[in-house]
């Protein structure tokens, strides 16, 4: 059913990736992609090949869930390895109707290219794993902070995230509900061309808009009703608190930029 | 001691056509005045559109008067400065589980309340697991509000309220949308909240059966207050509550036709267990 989807991609296992704080893990998957860049040469991707892979390993999350990930950038990755592959100048090494040629250089960066989205994707697919989409807007808050300062509205911005992550499920359940109700009374979702389909969508579209604007309407009120009045002022029934394992978790971090910064 | 006193109060839809023009005047309140004390159960009955709900709304300062005044545990709602004492006095459950929890994990929600005041971290944790206690609701805390059932989830509604340590809870209409099993544990938890946490309780129904156990029962009708007293003096006045389209008890149904047919019965019989006695009274 609708209902029992998990939202994001978290897996619910306990590990010591798990229990870190989110903003460690922000934090490092933000570093970690900045030295995919920084690295030129392939002693360099085999070092973050290893980091990676320990913190996979420390996570326990099975690596076909990372895999995962990646089919959706398949596509993507397929065009920039096929681009860079020809159409870099340099040395060819192999051309094709005498126009189209294969570079040395070409290779060279089409090869790290795919390697660099790869460990971008399954880089960030550890944080997303296993971290909860709840603890990772907290962590955002958190992190954001100084930014108040330029008055942007962190806080309210985090609290519509989790807000939006609460009634997902609520509102496709509703969709599941408003599709049946309105095949019951013969309405067509299937077939036709595109702009028929589309078209056909407006009965569906119509009342879930009409019922979310009034779910929100009542939970402004529920929420004002409970003193809601913005963060100022506001107490956290978990806040976030560096432990033991987190300032460990940044020292590893840090050993790791320099290593890979050294030789890359 | 008054925890809820309003006098007077009036409260107007104005209606607009699309200019902006006043199209006409609704007086969903129209002249309520009602005193409620400390500790008291308190149901107010109406049928839909009976102005129960927008009354409510005036004792948590969701609403303000247009004319006359609330005062909630003494302090004015209209008084700005004292807005956040008051919603926290007084606390409102609303009628949709879905769209008043706001946490994606059940302790998560009760919590919010208590964050929002400034409470500490520790006193946080107490509090919130103090309450589901109460509600029974403890053993749920690590779950997601989307697996619970309605009337799980309006005890969790009520736990978030509790969390902020109101005098007074104000339950507007909580078990519309409950299954007859949902609806029941709603109306014992709110019963033993009244009972053993001594809060103040004001139960918006149109469910008669929920309003027996009440101290005092005002019926709402066209904005105004039709009727008042105990349930039992209420139930025993059916044809004045079907004039006001709304049905007794069946209990209570049976009781009076079978008085009207000649059977020696009392006015106003609320349970099956007070009939069968005094029916066993009558051979």
């Amino acid at each position: 059913m609708l209902r029992d989807i998990t939202l994001g991609q978290y897996y619910p296992t306990d590990s010591i990736i798990h229990r870190l704080d989110p903003r460690v893990k922000l934090g490092g998957t933000i570093l970690y992609i900045l030295s995919l860049f920084f690295v030129k040469n392939i002693l360099g991707y085999l070092v973050a090949a290893l980091f990676l892979a320990l913190v996979i390993r420390l996570s326990k999350v099975p690596f076909k869930f990372m895999i995962k990930g990646m089919k959706t950038i398949l596509f993507l990755l397929l065009i920039t390895v096929i681009f860079n592959l020809f159409l870099t100048q340099g040395t060819p090494i192999v051309t094709f109707f005498g126009k189209v040629s294969i570079t040395y250089e070409g290779l060279k960066l089409a090869v790290f290219m795919a390697i660099r989205l790869t460990f971008l994707i399954i880089g960030s697919s550890v944080m997303t794993l296993t971290t909860t989409p709840n603890n990772l807007t907290d962590g955002m808050e958190r992190m954001l902070r100084p930014l108040k300062v330029l008055r942007v509205p962190v806080h309210e911005v985090a609290m519509m995230m989790s807000i939006a992550l609460r009634f997902i499920p609520i509102l496709l359940e509703e969709t599941d509900k408003i599709m049946k109700a309105q095949i019951a009374r013969g309405a067509d979702f299937e077939s036709g061309n595109l702009l028929q389909r589309a078209k056909s969508m407006v009965p569906l579209l119509v009342p879930l808009f009409i019922s979310a604007f009034r779910r929100a309407n009542d939970l402004a009120m529920a929420m004002e009703a409970r003193c809601y009045r913005g963060g100022d002022g506001r107490t956290k029934m978990k806040p976030l608190v560096y432990e033991q394992k987190d300032y460990l978790a940044y020292a590893a971090l840090a050993v790791y930029l320099v290593i890979s910064i050294g030789i890359g | 001691m008054e925890i809820v006193k309003a006098k007077d109060v009036v409260y107007e839809y104005i209606r607009r056509d699309e200019e902006g023009n006043i199209e006409g005047i609704l007086k969903a309140v129209d002249g309520v005045s009602l005193d409620i004390r400390q500790g008291q159960f308190i149901a107010i009955l109406g049928h839909n559109g009976s102005g129960k709900s927008t009354l409510a709304k005036h004792m948590n300062a969701i609403l303000y008067p247009t004319e006359g005044t609330v005062w909630v545990d003494g302090k004015d709602t209209k008084d700005e400065e004292e807005l956040w004492n008051i919603r926290q006095t007084a606390g409102m459950v609303f009628q949709n589980p879905d769209n008043q929890i706001i946490g994606q994990v059940v302790e998560e929600d009760v919590g919010f309340g208590p964050e929002n005041m400034g409470v500490p971290t520790k006193e946080i944790w107490e509090r919130v697991e103090e309450s589901l206690k109460v509600l029974g609701m403890y053993k749920y805390r690590k779950h997601s509000p989307n697996k619970l059932s309605g009337g799980q989830k309006q005890r969790v509604s009520i736990a978030g309220v509790l969390a902020m340590h109101p005098k007074c809870i104000i339950l507007d209409e909580p078990t519309a949308m409950l299954d007859p099993n949902g609806r029941k544990d709603v109306i014992r938890a709110v019963r033993a909240l009244n009972d053993v946490e001594k809060i103040t309780i004001i139960l918006i129904t149109h469910y008669m059966e929920e309003t027996i156990y009440a101290d005092k029962v005002f019926v709402m009708d066209d904005g105004k207050i039709a009727m008042q007293g105990t349930p039992r003096e209420i139930f025993s006045q059916v044809d004045a509550l079907k004039s006001l389209r709304l049905d007794v008890p069946q209990v209570t149904l049976l009781a009076y036709e079978l008085k009207k047919r000649g059977v020696d019965l009392p006015d106003g019989i609320l349970t099956i267990e007070e009939l069968v006695k005094e029916l066993s009274k009558c051979h």
